[in-house]
């Protein structure tokens, strides 16, 4: 299949901002639940940050559709099989050594479309990575320093961490999987094909593995869908708590 | 890494008017100087470089007709993209604004994006006033090198250590003293 440049950076900027998004919305379910003080402050500002980046991508995604869909009507009235968010930032939180390994994993992703993003002949996408890569580069150093911590630390903690790394290693392969609206983009030179990322996320993710002690899973077979609609019973759950309001109160207005 | 560049090198200090710059617009750059942050309120927005650009509007045109305010617009960047402050501000430099006599219109914009390099050196002395450790000066280099010892705002021994790198708010790190073993803000260097 074959779209315009419009239509991929709508497809292209939803994806990212539902990824952001339901991440970022996992994150905020620690809020006065995390293991100690700092690390609640610490999973919550990652939260903070990752909603802010799901504002601007909806809002690119909106302007791209042309349809009036702002940031609110994309991110609060649409259902989940109109969500194209990674099925591994859906998956629920768990343990802490659960939430940190997910985190990771996505945030060694993010770290390396960012940084190639940022160069984007896109104005809009250029403009958006830039901003972010400077908090995701501070996510990642978060998440891999907890991976290291934990994976390398007491015998539970290491066994905590190498079940959550062997669970949700098969949601990986999402990550670089290309869709109609990303190679489009890919070529138009307006962002890399997906499967460019990964080897220097894998690089990334062999190195912490190794300082944590932990086993790096093999590659099998991958859980895809996320980028067709197709999601686990978890973001339906996710969505009916973040978009009750609205759906109940579709005028209200701050 | 030239991307981390762009916006730090020779630009050693904060937005402001420029050399003979109209008198509407330094008028609204006076009133911007007493907009303070809603989470740091010992800065202003300007001292904290989040304002970008004030210009001056066509009388006739825009929203600003009909009531003899004079129009402006005032773009500001946020320091954080999720920083929640964004909204607060951007009402409080139109309040300032509209008390200065001007009708302003707030445009947001994300790039280039915001550094901690323009912070002004009034807004560093200021952060370190209220006893929250200012952001080293020179570019990026915290962000790819091993961190310096911070001295503790308190006692000013540098035996210190990092608690979290996130803390109160999204532009600040948690650290304590060993000496006093007082914990300290740290504005983070972005």
């Amino acid at each position: 299949m074959t779209i315009d440049t419009q239509q991929a950076l709508f497809g292209f900027a939803l994806r990212l901002g539902d990824t952001s998004l339901v991440l970022g919305h996992r994150l905020s379910e620690w809020c006065g639940h995390a293991p100690e003080l700092e690390e609640d402050i610490a999973l919550t500002n990652i939260a903070l940050d990752l909603v802010g980046h799901a504002r601007l991508w909806l809002s690119l995604a909106g302007e791209a559709e042309g349809q009036g869909r702002d940031e609110d009507r994309l991110a609060y009235r649409r259902d989940v099989f109109d969500y194209r968010n990674h099925l591994l930032v859906e998956q629920p939180n768990r343990d802490f050594g659960h939430t940190i390994v997910r985190q990771f994993l996505h945030d060694a992703w993010s770290v390396e479309l960012y940084e190639r993003l940022a160069t984007s002949p896109d104005a809009g996408i250029a403009g958006i990575a830039a901003k972010a890569l400077k908090e995701v580069r501070y996510h990642v150093q978060h998440s891999a320093e907890w991976v290291i911590r934990l994976g390398d630390g007491t015998a539970i903690s290491r066994a905590k961490t190498q079940d959550a790394l062997d669970r949700l290693w098969p949601y990986t392969g999402e990550m670089f999987e290309a869709d109609a609206a990303s190679s489009a983009l890919a070529a138009a030179g307006i962002a890399p094909d997906p499967a460019d990322l990964r080897a220097a996320w894998a690089a990334r993710v062999a190195d912490v593995a190794a300082e944590a002690t932990l086993t790096r899973p093999a590659d099998g077979w991958m859980h895809k869908g996320g980028l067709r609609g197709e999601h686990s019973e978890h973001l339906g759950y996710l969505l009916a708590e973040m978009q009750f309001l609205p759906r109940a109160y579709p005028d209200a207005v701050w | 890494m030239a991307h981390a560049e762009q916006a730090g090198g020779a630009n050693a200090g904060c937005w402001g008017p420029e050399p003979g710059a109209d008198p509407r617009v330094l008028t609204a750059w006076a009133a911007l100087a007493g907009v303070m942050d809603p989470e740091i309120p010992v800065l202003s927005v300007v001292d904290l470089g989040i304002v970008r650009s004030v210009v001056r509007d066509d009388d006739g045109g825009g929203d600003g007709g009909g009531d003899g305010r004079l129009a402006v617009t005032v773009t500001v960047t946020p320091t954080y993209s999720g920083c929640p402050a964004t909204g607060v501000i951007v009402l409080e430099v139109e309040t300032a604004l509209a008390r200065a006599g001007l009708d302003a219109t707030v445009r947001v914009v994300i790039a280039p994006p915001w550094t901690t390099d323009w912070i002004s050196e009034t807004g560093r002395a200021k952060l370190a006033e209220v006893g929250i450790v200012p952001p080293p000066a020179a570019g990026k280099r915290a962000l790819t090198a091993p961190q310096e010892a911070i001295a503790c705002p308190l006692c000013g021994s540098t035996d210190t250590a990092q608690i979290s790198r996130f803390g109160s708010t999204a532009c600040k790190a948690l650290h304590r003293c060993n000496a006093c073993l007082e914990p300290f803000d740290v504005f983070k260097c972005h």
